[in-house]
């Protein structure tokens, strides 16, 4: 199975091992990722006004590059999702938003058909779920956790807004937990799952971030788990900074760990 | 002629698309923000206030800074109002301003290098929210 890929500015710098073991670990799963030649960075969050056309240009780029390959669009970083996924949204429910890009984008060096919302976006994990299936996956592990008591964190941005997110339950969700299952650890329902780390604020206002970080960590902790997992970068910086007691991995690392793909074969 | 409140309120309304009269004054909104602490004015008056053309005090205020986009007023309304599209587009007024910039590239040299772990996210995203 191909997809296209896009990994985004942090997976690029800071968050290396989000990249890396999701690539690895897509390849033993038998799904190549096709990265997206001369992608942008997303931004980080999606500007909800509906003046904002500048803003969105880069995910409909994306968009676009997609689908030219007639492919489904993953992404592993919470926010390039929150805000692809939103802005793809946008180009299918408001045709005046639309149109204005497609003028925009009409500017470009090599200008492709107008975009109209036709690529699929689809998180990692839901690639997970819904195209390899955690079945698959379950008998593909080769390291089982067996025992190991983890903590999903979802955080806002694959959650919400829910409607267009339509990533699980917003104020329920099971599909990490499901994931945590295939490979074979138990996962650790705590009430702050689905709450806000802080996000971007951190900069504006750290005790703001700090106290947000606490109260997930902390319900974490209380809840009888020994680790947090996210697909999240700045979820994960906001949580450590703040002195998590528990370890916090990506997801993808956890993948890998149990598939067996952790080290790499090859020498980088 | 339209005074200069009611521009603002008309602008704030078309760039949202939110209805404030939707709101049933539940106050849910304010009760489920993680951010109600910080924040001078709460979500639901944010709500009551661009209803009544009171654009003014939001706009001066840092309560337009310390929404974190979170979105859990907008997925438990029950009257599907979207507050944060209001917090949104009143902060969005503030900075489109001359001079209105809540940050600026310049201030990233000193913040990258104040922390190294700190994930290229943080910066792109406070510059997208606080910057135009």
């Amino acid at each position: 199975m191909k997809v296209s890929y896009f990994p985004g500015c942090t997976l690029r710098t800071k968050a290396k091992d989000l990249d890396r073991y999701a690539r690895r670990s897509a390849e033993a799963l038998g799904v190549e990722l096709c990265e997206i030649e001369d992608w942008q960075c997303c931004g980080g969050v999606f500007v909800s006004a509906k003046d904002e056309i500048a803003t969105k240009l880069s995910s409909v780029r994306a968009l676009a590059d997609a689908k030219a390959h007639g492919q489904p669009l993953v992404t592993v970083c919470s926010a390039c999702h929150n805000v692809i996924k939103q802005t793809n949204h946008a180009m299918q429910t408001d045709p005046d938003f639309a149109a204005k890009v497609n003028r925009y984008m009409a500017q470009d060096k090599n200008p492709g058909e107008p975009y109209g919302g036709e690529t699929e976006v689809i998180h990692y994990l839901e690639l997970l779920r819904d195209k390899v299936g955690f079945d698959k996956i379950k008998a593909a592990v080769k390291n089982p956790l067996t025992g190991k008591k983890i903590a999903a964190y979802y955080g806002c941005m694959l959650l919400r807004p829910g409607k267009v997110m339509a990533f699980d339950d917003p104020e329920n969700p099971s599909l990490m937990e499901d994931f945590i299952r295939a490979l074979g650890a138990e996962p650790v329902i705590y009430p702050a799952r689905n709450e806000c780390c802080g996000g971007y604020v951190v900069l504006e206002d750290p005790e703001s971030a700090e106290k947000k970080s606490r109260t997930v960590a902390t319900s974490a902790e209380s809840h009888g788990a020994e680790m947090i997992v996210t697909a999240c970068p700045l979820c994960r910086y906001n949580l450590v900074k703040n002195g998590s007691s528990l370890p916090v991995v990506y997801f993808t690392e956890l993948l890998a760990e149990a598939l067996g793909v952790k080290e790499d074969s090859n020498a980088e | 002629m339209q005074n200069k409140t009611e521009r603002q309120k008309e602008q704030i309304l078309r760039m949202s698309g939110v209805n404030p009269l939707k709101c049933m004054r539940c106050g849910k909104c304010s009760g489920t923000c993680p951010s109600y602490d910080e924040m001078e004015y709460h979500p639901h008056q944010f709500v009551y206030m661009v209803e009544t053309g009171d654009i003014e005090p939001l706009l001066k205020s840092e309560s337009i800074y310390k929404c974190l986009s979170c979105f859990a007023c907008v997925d438990r309304c029950p009257r599907g109002v979207e507050p944060a599209k209001l917090v949104e587009a009143v902060r969005i007024l503030a900075i489109r301003e001359k001079g209105g910039n809540h940050m600026t590239a310049n201030d990233i040299p000193a913040l990258s290098d104040a922390d190294a772990d700190l994930p290229q996210q943080a910066l792109v995203s406070a510059m997208r929210k606080y910057s135009k």
